[in-house]
């Protein structure tokens, strides 16, 4: 077999071992579906009555219909924990010196972990998007957007995974690295998931506007439910190229560094 | 194992390696020669820097200075030549605790490029090997302490390496699994295999090793066989206890060269070991008439040498007591 055929079997071995990890220990997996689905709840139940009655009356939407599409973003960054968290775990114990010490493909580890990463999280927006739909959502979106739609989610799965291998990679411990990839699932809280950044006040509707997860939230509702787009789909391709290009360098660099 | 090579070939042969974490100097310039098919320890404490010296050897961190070359290749020119000549188990269990015993095999198998076939039959045989076949369907977290370092040894070997690095084998493993342990390497030599060992145990690297070297602050102190080791420090005593104090001054004048305590009543011979020396001693004592109330050899073990070398105590002694 090439260089290149070996290589790729043994980023398959690693992928199956991650799958397998996924099947053998799915409270992580649950919780990160849990967050999301529960967010869900909690907006249209408990708070999108007022939200949806203060915003609603504009755009002829129902609130789940202007919600759910945040809700499936939310999940993906949700999926970024358990990355981090299982990157970290791997990078902590002494299977990952083993797997140095062989000559097998130096990356597969870490492809592995964004491959398997990757299918869950999409697997968890899916769930969240068949959730949604069960409490009320009502895409309109033709199956070329659909398609679209799936696309930008597994996009931003792999951009927000790369990142968080590589901030599984620099925590210090399991503990440190669920706390680091935080701040990427409260993002979203402050773009367009809950409200549009025009009611928010001058400073936070600033910082709403130009921050990465408002045109990808705005891009995927307009796929499903058939707001405006605009500018945003380029704007929300290119940071999730970026942040993947930048987690996947990043990642690089520091499982090569020597002797951690 | 296959892959049998002449003894005379080097299995590994490093000079000067120095390695530095920060400011702390880890390595100081040590040179190591293990001829192939043999069992080799680097025995020291905690800290001497046993763990760094085999992590470079097996291409996991870069020396700052010196040459190794394992297995033929240079570590720093060739680390995948290295890689798939060798086998590493470390200090830290390496085995996937999600997994099961044979999954973990079978995960080694595939990294090793083995066919699936082939990869479930070498499975099978290591699993039947080390005790784990009744166990090879369960999680590997739920496996005792003696069963992971075998489980992890049986994933180094699936590769069939021809050298083998162990960081410190048998620590933290009760007195039966060591000795389990301890057979294991020497069939693992006797298939030709070269082992590279580190332990803390001066009785284990006695048991073991073909070839001893101290490490101790990052330098090697002294290296040779176990018995040349033994040389090093001066030859035991025999300590013979009498009853009364006549006889301890009539033994003391039949035998000269010895060193008198008057009041434990008694007598300290140094001797060389042998068997004659003690038959000639008792011999004299017996033309004397004296009679002796007991009598004890010391011999010289590695913990005087190790002693007499470092000029400190092993401290990690009582831990494996």
């Amino acid at each position: 077999m090439s260089t290149f055929s070996y290589a790729a079997r043994d980023c398959a071995t690693m992928l199956r071992r991650n799958l397998v990890h996924l099947m053998r220990y799915p409270a992580m997996a649950v919780s990160v579906l849990g967050l999301p689905v529960i967010m869900l709840l909690l907006f249209v139940y408990v708070l999108g009555g007022t939200l949806g009655a203060g915003l609603g009356a504009a755009r002829g939407l129902s609130y789940i219909d202007y919600v759910a599409p945040g809700i499936i973003v939310l999940a993906v960054c949700s999926g970024a924990v358990s990355t981090a968290v299982s990157v970290n775990v791997d990078m902590t114990e002494g299977i990952i010196n083993r797997f140095r010490t062989m000559a097998i493909a130096r990356t597969s580890v870490l492809t592995g972990h964004v491959a398997g990463s990757v299918i869950q999280t999409v697997l968890s927006a899916v769930l969240v998007t068949g959730v949604a739909v069960a409490v009320g959502f009502r895409p309109t979106a033709s199956p070329a957007g659909w398609a679209a739609a799936f696309g930008l989610v597994v996009l931003l799965a792999f951009a927000t995974t790369w990142l968080s291998v590589a901030l599984g990679l620099i925590a210090k411990s399991p503990a440190t690295a669920s706390n680091l990839p935080i701040p990427l699932f409260f993002l979203p809280f402050l773009g367009s998931t809950f409200v549009p950044p025009a009611s928010m006040s001058a400073g936070v509707r600033w910082f709403a506007e130009y921050q990465p997860f408002t045109p990808i939230i705005d891009t995927l509702r307009g796929l499903l439910i058939g707001t405006p787009i605009g500018r945003d789909g380029v704007i929300a391709v290119a940071w999730c190229a970026g942040t993947a290009l930048i987690g996947y360098l990043w990642a690089r660099r520091v499982y090569n560094r020597e002797g951690r | 194992m296959n892959n049998k090579q002449p003894a005379t070939t080097a299995a590994v042969s490093a000079t000067g390696l120095r390695k530095s974490f920060g400011d702390t100097l880890v390595l100081d310039g040590i040179d190591l020669h293990v001829p192939a098919g043999t069992i080799f320890s680097l025995l020291g404490p905690n800290g001497a820097g046993k763990t760094t010296t085999i992590k470079i050897l097996s291409t996991l961190i870069r020396a700052d200075g010196g040459d190794a070359i394992v297995a033929g290749h240079d570590v720093t020119a060739q680390p995948d030549l290295v890689r798939a000549a060798i086998g590493v188990t470390g200090q830290l269990s390496a085995v996937d605790d999600l997994l099961t015993g044979q999954e973990n095999l079978l995960l080694m198998a595939d990294l090793n490029h083995l066919e699936r076939r082939e990869g479930r039959r070498r499975a099978a045989g290591l699993l039947g090997q080390f005790d784990l076949a009744d166990v090879a369907g369960k999680p590997a977290a739920t496996y005792s302490g003696g069963m992971r370092r075998k489980l992890d040894l049986a994933m180094t070997l699936i590769g069939r390496p021809r050298l083998i690095f162990l960081d410190e084998p048998t620590t933290g493993l009760d007195p039966r699994s060591r000795r389990g342990m301890w057979e294991i390497i020497r069939d693992l030599v006797a298939g030709g295999v070269t082992v590279f060992l580190t332990t803390q145990y001066l009785e284990e690297a006695d048991q073991l090793a073909d070839r001893i070297a101290v490490l101790d602050h990052g330098r090697l102190v002294a290296e040779g066989t176990p018995d040349e080791l033994k040389r090093l420090v001066p030859g035991g005593r025999i300590r013979l206890q009498f009853t009364d104090a006549s006889q301890l001054g009539r033994a003391a004048r039949a035998l000269g060269e010895a060193s008198r305590d008057d009041e434990a009543l008694t007598l300290e011979v140094p001797n060389d070991g042998s068997v004659a020396f003690l038959r000639t001693m008792l011999g004299r004592l017996d033309a004397e008439s004296v009679g002796v109330a007991a009598l004890s050899v010391d011999t010289p073990d590695l913990d005087d040498v190790f002693l007499t070398l470092t000029g400190h105590p092993d401290t990690t002694k009582d831990a494996w007591r």
